[in-house]
């Protein structure tokens, strides 16, 4: 940075004690507020590493918590696993059309004010509280088919909502970096406007695109209030979005936690009383290995199959 | 950037001709508006739904309400029922935004100003890292890390009582295990970083270069450069983000539901147990074994929150659609 190293050159005069010490002090402070903020996130690594690793094995991870009960070591997510799959499916499924189509009103079509207040309420909705998308989604149903319903779609639903706005903004983002240059050569060639954005703009910015959407996707597959109110609680696989309740992972860590301590008879050795503990931060060290994985992969494809933009 | 850079009087025009020709471009322009619009239709639907299905609730006499929810107390009307809550959501929110916007402001300085440009990029991904980790993983550590039993939160809320107790805020008794509104407030504040550190950051880097210059010239330190040239023109962008955390704090569920022992009262003891809550973990405890009437309620709380966390983030928004290209979403 030029400013950095160009200031030593320019001190004619020594700098007073007191503002040299001030300077310092600042930068120390500065420092501080950096390391401040990796120990949670060095501790949570730690902690769910450290806890998560004791039940993690193939078994947990291929069967459901149907049957099981009291201390018993058996058990695993993967009905879960299923659930947080198939809701997280549902919900990108309703918001990546969405939210694309939006971006691309915005960018290549949207002109006064109802494309000024997309934008603005889009910004807006990324601030709606997970919850209250949680409560909507129900309250959608409710009045749709009564009071009480739960299955997996709307969970999909209450996802959705928060997870377009998301879309939108990186999707936005990215056709904006794609230059004016290719959009006013198809243009030229006579290619309806809409072809152009098909097989010109999208097709330049797929790569961006994905990489939206999968971060899109790692931010609502944590998601666990909306969950807790829609798609409920459930020990057995269900694959049907329609109908029943679906189990997810992050419900399912706050409802394994929320279980508590298994009271044991004394000489039990096949009662563990801290399962419940261990099988929930065993599905945390699960969702975060997926959440990694899926930012992972979204900047590997973004650093390797981004278009060359040329140079402006 | 604009997409339409000066176009030609005849670009403009073929391009109205192409837009007339052909089907698919109509249809393919109305399925954009339509997007467009929809979203404002979902926001909207949401307010909607959750009155329709909180009026029950709101028409409900006092004595009604008492009757049929277990958990609503006597004599109270839905007002004075919200009332506490919003206080405990509000305060609880407050704490988080007190201990994160100074840890965050430095945060971005040490990113914009202070780190060596090749490492920049990637000590900002690392402060994303922190908004990656699911809340009920912040709740599970929160409850690991501060409140058990060999937590560091009550030994922090010890020094903090016996330093400060002479503020009513640190009085009374600090809670054994910390499931105080204090401890959940540091948990939201770790969780709101991220958004406010990357939208300070953004301004920030905004500085104009020659601000920087010229105090740098005239023999500012680095520190005095930043104190004249970055603050003042970051100031505002510091406030929108700083309000956009509040409106994330407002809204987080799972860390206050797993770490605070919850209470109906207005106490400003933040260190105490038992005395406060949030809408949003009120709502996630009560939920899922509540009966009809009990969910009308509480989805009445939650439109408290709604119209609360609507408030605050169109106020940001505002604010910082007034100076730049930036969302949190991106």
């Amino acid at each position: 940075m030029a400013t950095a190293t160009a200031a030593p050159a320019f001190q004619v005069h020594r700098i007073e004690t007191r503002r040299r010490v001030t300077n310092h002090v600042m930068t120390g402070l500065v420092v501080l507020a950096f390391l401040l903020a990796m120990t949670p996130l060095v501790s949570v690594t730690w902690s769910v590493i450290a806890e998560g690793y004791k039940q993690l094995s193939p078994y947990f991870l291929t069967h459901s918590m149907r049957g099981v009960f009291g201390g018993s070591e058996s058990g695993g997510i993967y009905h879960a696993m299923l659930g947080t799959v198939l809701i997280t499916l549902a919900a990108t499924v309703i918001s990546v059309p969405i939210g694309l189509f939006t971006a691309i009103y915005l960018v290549e079509y949207g002109r006064g004010p109802l494309a000024r207040a997309v934008t603005f309420f889009v910004d807006v909705m990324t601030g709606i509280p997970s919850i209250v998308a949680g409560l909507f989604a129900y309250a959608l149903f409710a009045v749709i088919l009564g009071p009480g319903a739960t299955f997996g779609l709307i969970g999909g639903i209450a996802l959705s909502v928060l997870m377009t706005p998301v879309v939108v903004r990186s999707s936005e983002e990215m056709l904006r970096l794609v230059p004016n240059e290719l959009r006013e050569a198809a243009l030229a060639l006579g290619v309806p406007k809409w072809l152009t954005v098909v097989k010109v703009v999208l097709r330049t910015a797929v790569a961006g695109l994905t990489t939206g959407v999968m971060i899109a996707i790692a931010r609502v597959i944590g998601e666990t209030a909306p969950l807790l109110l829609t798609a409920g609680f459930s020990d057995s696989i269900n694959s049907d979005l329609f109908h029943g309740r679906m189990m997810t992972l992050p419900v399912f860590i706050y409802s394994s936690w929320h279980k508590g301590y298994v009271p044991c008879n004394a000489g039990d050795v096949a009662c563990n009383p801290n399962i419940n503990f261990e099988r929930a931060w065993a599905a945390a060290l699960t969702l975060i290995v997926i959440v990694m994985l899926l930012n992972l992969v979204a900047r590997l494809v973004a650093r390797f199959f981004a278009p060359k933009t040329g140079t402006h | 950037m604009t997409t339409t850079p000066t176009r030609s009087p005849q670009g403009a025009e073929g391009l109205r001709r192409s837009r007339r020709s052909g089907v698919g471009s109509g249809l393919f322009a109305g399925l954009s508006v339509g997007s467009g619009a929809l979203i404002l239709v979902v926001l909207a639907a949401v307010a909607a739904f959750l009155l329709i299905q909180a009026w029950p609730a709101l028409t409900s006499a006092p004595a009604t309400l008492h009757e049929s929810i277990a958990w609503f107390p006597d004599k109270t009307s839905l007002v004075s029922f919200v009332g506490p809550l919003v206080f405990g959501t509000l305060l609880a929110a407050a704490i988080a935004l007190v201990i994160a916007t100074p840890i965050a402001v430095g945060i971005a300085l040490f990113i914009s100003h202070y780190a060596p440009r090749r490492f920049a990029a990637g000590l900002g991904y690392l402060i994303d890292l922190l908004a990656a980790i699911p809340s009920v993983v912040y709740g599970l550590w929160g409850v690991r890390v501060l409140v058990g039993q060999n937590g560091i939160g009550q030994p922090i809320q010890q020094v903090l009582h016996d330093v400060l107790g002479f503020i009513p805020l640190f009085a009374g008794t600090p809670a054994r295990p910390a499931r105080s509104l204090f401890i959940a407030g540091m948990v939201l504040a770790v969780m709101i970083l991220p958004i406010i550190t990357a939208v300070a950051r953004e301004v920030f880097l905004q500085t104009p270069r020659l601000h920087e210059e010229a105090s740098l010239a005239l023999g500012a330190t680095r520190w005095e450069m930043i104190r004249m040239a970055v603050l003042p023109f970051g100031r505002s962008g510091v406030v929108s983000a700083a309000m956009l955390g509040l409106g994330r704090a407002l809204g987080e569920t799972m860390a206050v539901l797993m770490i605070l022992s919850p209470g109906f009262t207005y106490s400003w003891h933040i260190l105490e147990a038992g005395k406060q809550q949030t809408i949003a973990a009120n709502i996630a405890a009560q939920f899922p074994e509540a009966n009809p009437l009990g969910v009308n309620t509480l989805i009445a709380t939650g439109l408290a929150l709604f119209v609360i966390t609507l408030a605050v983030n169109m106020l940001a928004r505002w604010i910082v659609s007034r100076r730049a290209e930036f969302s949190g979403a991106n």
